[in-house]
């Protein structure tokens, strides 16, 4: 019954998207109809032929009794996959940036600056980091709950629906399709999408939680969850609008003006907050003690650290609008508590730094945890250089200068990018069942390409980013500006190529990382050993 | 008054007092007596269950 329940379903999709692309009023929208319909009208086939036939004895299903790693094992393969793809399109920006003509005649308007820049930052921060926090929550929750997923096939759901979303995104901003808010560019129906595999990965997380047989929750679920929860609120409210059409793409925010600004950087650095920060502390609090074989340092402060994180973050967010419209008492708020931040981030810092506390010798000798001491390490760095890029001050400065992008990409490609690799490096031989990764080797390397990427990268955009804002507000004797804008953007060209090269070397890392994870699934060795046995 | 003056003064007040003491409720329940030996067992959960096997033991 549920079976033909299903079918209905999938074929009323297929026949809706058919005629959504028939009526559609712009390209993006026509894409993704044909798209839906496309995946609606395969599914309906493969139900189809999957389906049991009416009166056949009916095969009782058995409790699995193990985890359920199946969407963990593709969530791994799919951030490696997502990290490539945001990687090479940032580092195709960075060379455009430098290097105009890249922006190519022929492919535009698909392949300009404009198009490509929402591309990689959905790339790499959602694509890339959604699915790991994805796969990783799902595999820690299982371990520390001792629990299977909750929900049999949702977490599947889960994994499908959300790179849907990501390829939906992806190709909505090549062709045009935008709402032009940053880090929420996907238009409604998109939104509405991820809304709902959003709520049934709560439901998966929740269920696992509920169903656990360790007395206490351990800390890096509740970080997960607090993750979860507060990006499902975000960007519901974030992304209150109404479609001009339901036949097209085009939006419009029901917030205006500066209200409409503020709740875009309420929910922009909470974005950082509890995406890129919350969810990979949970991360950090299972992959550090388990590398390192021994407890979290204090798990008192690391209560703490949860608490005052979760308190405070979520008022950081009118720093990104000082100067502006916005009140100055809400400025002056979000300054003070993002000044305030810079403690709990540190302690969970000291945290995990600590953990290696009688094991520091494990730096030398085990590259996954120099990965991850590294990523603590860029953590530390860029929550102390945001809070002082808050203050108004240093803001008037910094604001709408590269130092900004410097900042991000330091907390992006050190925090993020280093604790995915190794959480990836310590997955990988676990999921597929081997010893170890193929090559320790090429781990180091990785970690040297990845690292002197980031520093070249951080570097040149201090450099860039404090000598355009020295430029912008130099003023000659009669208190005339001394320089114009083209003036700024030719004296960082020396700059935009080493961060280009920066990027080079950081992609460059993760071809390394993708061949040893290829090799390790693979397990050339093992296979060669079973072929040179003699059959006796 | 309007929707914004009252929500700004419940929010300077009663709003503020409460996050601040749940917030130091927290701090305070986190370093109560006798928490140590809950808290190293809760630091110990990553090195249990690494196999589904081990999930059945009873310890409530």
């Amino acid at each position: 019954m549920f079976d033909l329940i299903k079918l209905i379903a999938l074929a009323l999709v297929a026949l809706i998207a058919a005629i959504a692309a028939n009526w559609a009023r712009d390209a993006a929208y026509m894409f993704h109809a044909l798209l839906i319909m496309g995946i609606a009208a395969g599914l309906f086939l493969w139900q189809l032929r999957t389906m049991p036939v009416p009166g056949d004895p009916i095969t009782p299903r058995t409790a699995p009794g193990t985890y359920m790693d199946g969407p963990v094992r593709f969530g791994v393969i799919a951030t490696a996959f997502w990290g490539i793809v945001g990687f090479l399109v940032g580092t195709y920006i960075a060379f455009q940036l430098a290097f105009p003509a890249l922006n190519i005649e022929w492919a535009q308007p698909y392949a300009n600056f404009g198009r490509l820049r929402p591309l990689h930052t959905s790339a790499v921060i959602f694509a890339f980091g959604g699915n790991a926090l994805i796969a990783t929550s799902f595999y820690i929750v299982q371990r520390t709950c001792a629990a299977r997923l909750w929900g049999g096939n949702a977490a599947w759901f889960v994994f499908w629906g959300y790179n849907l979303f990501i390829v939906l995104a992806a190709t909505g901003y090549l062709l045009g399709a935008t709402q032009s808010k940053e880090y929420a560019e996907p238009e409604w129906y998109i939104d509405i999408w991820l809304t709902i595999v959003w709520v049934t990965y709560l439901f998966v997380f929740m269920g696992t939680i509920l169903n656990r047989k360790e007395r206490h929750i351990y800390v890096a679920n509740w970080f997960f969850l607090s993750f979860i929860v507060t990006v499902a609120m975000l960007h519901v409210v974030n992304n209150l609008s109404i479609p001009v059409s339901i036949w097209g793409s085009k939006s419009v925010q029901v917030f205006a003006g500066v209200q409409d600004a503020m709740t875009q950087w309420w929910y922009g650095h909470n974005a950082v907050g509890f995406f890129l920060t919350a969810g990979f502390l949970g991360m950090m609090y299972y992959f550090v003690p388990k590398q390192a074989g021994r407890p979290i340092y204090s798990y008192k402060l690391s209560i703490i650290h949860f608490w005052a994180l979760i308190f405070l973050y979520i008022w950081a967010g009118p720093h990104h609008l000082h100067y502006t419209a916005l009140p100055d008492w809400a400025a002056t708020l979000g300054m003070v508590f993002s000044i305030i931040l810079w403690m709990p981030s540190w302690g969970g810092m000291i945290n995990g730094l600590m953990t290696l506390q009688g094991a520091w010798d494990k730096i030398r000798t085990d590259p996954i945890i120099r990965m991850f001491v590294a990523s603590l390490a860029f953590y530390g760095m860029s929550t102390f250089e945001g809070p002082m890029m808050s203050i108004r001050a240093v803001n008037s400065l910094s604001h709408y200068t590269d130092w900004t992008i410097g900042h991000v990409h330091s907390g992006a490609l050190g925090w993020n990018g280093l604790i995915t690799f190794g959480a990836l490096y310590f997955l990988t031989p676990k999921l597929w069942g081997r010893k170890e990764m193929h090559s320790m080797s090429a781990i180091n390397l990785h970690f040297w390409l990845a690292t002197i990427g980031i520093v070249l990268y951080a570097s040149s955009m201090w450099v860039t980013g404090i000598m355009e804002g020295l430029m912008w507000r130099e003023v000659d004797a009669n208190g005339f500006l001394v320089n114009s804008f083209a003036d700024t953007v030719d004296a960082k060209f020396p700059m935009y190529v080493v961060r280009a090269l920066g990027g080079g070397l950081y992609l460059a890392g993760g071809l390394v990382m993708v061949w040893n994870m290829w090799m390790t699934i693979r397990a050339p060795q093992a296979r060669v050993a079973v072929v040179a046995t003699p059959a006796e | 008054m309007d929707t914004y003056s009252f929500l700004r003064q419940l929010a300077d007040s009663w709003v503020l007092l409460f996050l601040t003491l749940f917030f130091l409720g927290v701090i305070g329940w986190a370093f109560r007596p006798g928490s140590r030996g809950l808290h190293d067992d809760a630091a110990a959960v990553p090195f249990r269950n690494a196999d589904p096997t081990e999930g059945d033991r009873d310890d409530t």
